[in-house]
């Protein structure tokens, strides 16, 4: 049986509410109204699709031996790079071996859906026993568009394999068309599209029926065999016609979480997937579809294995896990359409040497340390010589993976004089339980709300921008962790 | 077997400049300025000098690397000149350096002498992580001088559980006092009076460190010359002669960095260097016997946490001398006697020579009443590179026989 072997999502902490978006920018196009509703969650300054692709994958592998995985694919239409597999450096944050095959799904956002039929394969074929995917969007919209209140960030993760399978992938039908209702040139900031008439009467009520239809004939199904039927489109009256037309109802169908997140490109699919086998019972029967540069039709059948507990936080946590935003004007600095002075500090040349970063891809990527064989001392960076006073051994040591253990601040401070997106620049000393201790820059949270003590726990950000050379170099900062008492 | 500094060498000269914002001057014009004083007072002339050191820290925005600077500027002819660097601690290595090389035995005169020209930036505080390696920028926190010391005061709260308003009620005394001690001072950077009240509702830089927790970030420069006590003598027959009394270092090994034993509301190495120094100076309680100290108070709270590290206020007790005015001018160690790094300001290559400057005019009361310390014997300088993590401790004392 090959299937879907665990899940996990992410959805970034802050929410930006659409009205905010319309109040500062309805003036230049009042129709944008009609999308000012809910809210739309955006990233962080120091996040985009790889550090969310790698949340989710953190998430998914939660419980996990990563070892087991062969292979990585991500999908997203905003990475950060052009060349460099992107792919590699979750496999490097993921803490992966080196002998895993990774590749990067893009242009279409239907990618993330590719990229599941593309390891669900793998696996058949058994080139693979686990294969991970994750998907994760970080799209623009310019300001005063529909597509600014729209569009959403978030990510989903899935490992795709033969054993302990919670949902058996049954089949997949998929139809390719040149459709250019949304579309990013070399050097696209923001996304473009064509009139939304011809996107939402032409291309979701005519393309998503062919792949439903399509999977129904080649498997002779009907859609009332389905549990939950899962489809990508973020047009409120198309999704209820499609629900006509696919004869499907209203409870039998996942909601889309365009009020909560966004759309949220090649991820999107795969976010309602993830939710969807949140509260799914062994026997159900899942349907998914994509959209984008034509659709993926996927068909999922739920295991007795869906009720071993799944470790993720999933995209439900990652919802209850909100701060609102509080204003839109911070969404253009982070996002930095809104080209503000971050004083004369942030103009340090940030200039990335490529061979010291190979040397300490381990340490920089996977937060990978050491620890001592002779006297058992966890220590960041890794040490040749062993840091413990009582010890001191010379090249006695194993490696130690610091990013899935949970640490305590032990000091803390919220600087002004530091360039920040996000001033104070909010840094501190983490004790890790077990031991070793590095001081990280904190994310996601205020000053106010810490105190020394507080749990934290590790995320793969972005840690700057060089401007000059137009890329982002990644590292792992503390995230304090609310303590349920 | 060896056995110390102590009385082995003899300050026959020292200079110092006005700190501040010396728009007008270079890094060379300071040098000359400190230096003619130097020279004047140690009444010798310059091919008496037989070895230099200069004390730099930012190469960056300062003189650059080497210490070809110094040799130009001065026009030594053809001296052996060595530029030293270890953070904010330099001009006590360059100090340290000098007085090693005439207690050697190699030369007879020596020249220690330290320059910053910090206001060539373009921004307030000091300048970015450029010397912090290639490395630092890709994991190292986004952390300013004030954040790393800041982190102080939330560690040393949760340590000895004094509540943070306590802390800010104990380095608002601390910054009062050493504004108070600036104003006497006419080379001082900063010279206004500033009250607690004041101090409290200023913006905040790094929590918990508002503007006036923060020393001045000047331009300087502070020379010394030294040579052996015989040689003193004869130079100065009718004066009280400074002579070293001990010089320690300390430099972290990485075990408050990355060891977790570490409780972040200490310095380990200034517990160390004070150690040795009393040992080597033959103080058994310099609670007592200590007539002032100059510490390195680049902020308000390293200063409150320092006097415990020196074992002069008790581990967890520092609130209450500061409070009690135990440190001020008038208390009985005084601290900060010329302003401090708060007030006279923190031109980094020349901070550690400037303390000594501080403790050997008072040596030879050569300050007016107002700022005079009551017979002082034996001063403490102590001067701090680094991150409270991973640092170097510099610890020197000077007495008047």
């Amino acid at each position: 049986m090959v299937g879907i072997v665990r899940h996990g999502g992410y959805v970034p902490r802050y929410r930006l509410d659409r009205r905010k978006i319309y109040g500062a920018m309805g003036w230049m196009d009042p129709s944008t109204g009609a999308n000012a509703r809910g809210e739309k969650a955006v990233a962080n300054f120091d996040e985009d699709s790889v550090t969310m692709g790698v949340a989710a994958g953190l998430d998914c592998l939660l419980g996990m031996d990563r070892s087991k995985i062969d292979g990585l694919y991500f999908a997203s239409t905003s990475m950060p790079y052009k060349e460099r597999l992107n792919a590699g450096i979750l496999t490097a944050a993921l803490g992966m071996r080196d002998d895993v095959r990774s590749a990067d799904f893009s242009g279409g956002l239907k990618a993330g859906t590719t990229a599941l039929v593309a390891a669900l394969e793998s696996v058949q074929s058994g080139g693979a026993r686990n294969v991970m995917v994750s998907a994760a969007d970080c799209r623009l919209g310019r300001p005063a568009s529909a597509e600014e209140m729209i569009f959403g960030d978030a990510a989903a993760a899935f490992v795709l394999g033969a054993e302990e399978v919670i949902a058996e992938y049954k089949g997949s039908y998929s139809i390719t068309y040149d459709f250019g209702d949304h579309y990013r040139g070399e050097f696209a900031k923001f996304d473009r599209k064509w009139e939304d008439r011809w996107i939402r009467d032409l291309g979701y009520e005519k393309f998503v029926p062919l792949a439903v239809n399509g999977l129904l004939s080649k498997y002779g199904l009907k859609t009332s065999d389905f549990t939950t039927v899962i489809y990508d489109c973020h047009y409120p009256a198309a999704r209820a016609k499609l629900n006509k037309i696919l004869g499907i109802a209203s409870d039998n169908v996942q909601v889309n979480f365009q009020e909560e997140i966004g759309q949220s490109g090649a991820a999107q699919s795969l976010v309602m997937l993830s939710a969807a086998l949140e509260s799914a019972k062994p026997g159900d029967k899942l349907l998914v579809v994509s959209f984008g540069s034509g659709c993926d039709a996927l068909f999922f059948e739920v295991t007795e294995q869906i009720n071993m507990k799944n470790a993720c936080c999933g995209i439900s946590g990652c919802l209850a896990n909100r701060t609102e935003l509080d204003s839109y004007e911070k969404y253009l600095v982070w996002r930095d359409i809104l080209p503000a002075d971050l004083g004369m500090r942030s103009e340090e040349d940030l200039w990335t040497r490529w061979s010291a970063l190979w040397r300490s891809r381990r340490e920089v990527l996977g937060l990978w340390g050491s620890r001592c064989t002779k006297c058992s001392t966890p220590q960041f960076p890794a040490q040749r010589v062993c840091t413990n006073p009582g010890c001191g051994a010379v090249d006695q040591y194993e490696d130690y993976l610091f990013s899935d253990k949970k640490g305590r601040i032990m000091s803390y401070t919220g600087d002004m004089l530091a360039a920040s997106y996000n001033p104070p620049a909010i840094y501190g000393a983490v004790a890790f339980e077990g031991g070793g201790k590095y001081y990280f820059d904190f994310t996601d949270c205020k000053l106010e709300d810490l105190g020394t003590g507080m749990p934290v726990s590790l995320s793969f950000r972005r840690k700057y921008f060089d401007k000059r050379r137009g890329i982002s170099g990644y590292f792992w900062k503390a995230v304090p962790v609310k303590e349920v008492k | 077997m060896a056995d110390g500094i102590k009385d082995k060498v003899a300050i026959i000269g020292m200079g110092c400049t006005r700190f501040g914002e010396r728009w007008d001057c270079s890094a060379e014009d300071l040098m000359v300025e400190a230096f003619v004083e130097c020279l004047a007072d140690a009444g010798i002339e310059k091919k008496e000098i037989q070895a230099a050191y200069l004390g730099t820290h930012f190469d960056e925005v300062n003189v650059g690397k080497a210490a070809l600077s110094l040799a130009i500027t001065l026009k030594l002819p053809f001296l052996p000149v060595t530029r030293v660097d270890n953070y904010c601690a330099t001009a006590t290595e360059a100090f340290r350096a000098a007085a090693y090389s005439v207690a050697a035995g190699a030369y007879d005169i020596v020249l220690a002498l330290g320059v910053e020209k910090l206001k060539d930036t373009g921004y307030g505080g000091l300048p970015g992580g450029a010397g912090r390696g290639v490395k630092a920028f890709m994991e190292q926190a986004n952390m300013t001088a004030p954040g790393m010391f800041a982190q102080l005061a939330t560690a040393y709260s949760a340590k000895w559980g004094l509540p943070m308003d306590k802390i800010k009620d104990a380095i608002a005394h601390v910054s009062m006092k050493s504004h108070a001690n600036g104003s006497l001072n006419p080379r001082a950077h900063l010279r206004n009076v500033v009250t607690e009240e004041q101090i409290k509702k200023a913006p905040m830089i790094a929590y918990p460190l508002g503007l006036y927790d923060c020393c001045g970030v000047s331009d300087g420069s502070a020379a010394a010359i030294v040579t052996t006590p015989e040689i003193a003598r004869s130079l100065k027959p009718n004066q009280s002669i400074v002579k070293v009394k001990a010089l320690q270092i300390a430099c972290s090994s990485g075990e408050e960095e990355m060891y977790t034993d570490w409780d972040g509301a200490h310095f380990a190495t200034t517990r160390i260097a004070a150690s040795r120094a009393y040992a080597e100076a033959g103080v058994k309680n310099p609670r007592e016997e200590l007539s002032m100290t100059e510490v390195h108070d680049c902020f308000s709270i390293t200063e409150m946490v320092t006097m415990e590290d020196l074992h002069i206020s008790p581990k967890g007790g520092a609130y209450e001398d500061i409070m009690g005015g135990f440190y001020d001018l008038k208390g009985q160690v005084p601290c900060q006697i010329d302003g401090g790094l708060k007030c006279f300001g923190h031109p980094i290559g020349a901070s550690g020579l400037r303390m000594i400057y501080a403790v050997y005019e008072q040596l030879l009361d050569r300050v007016p009443e107002e700022r005079k310390v009551s017979n002082p014997r034996l001063g403490l300088t102590h001067n701090l590179g680094g991150y409270p993590w991973k640092n170097v401790a510099a610890i020197s004392i000077i007495g008047r026989d």
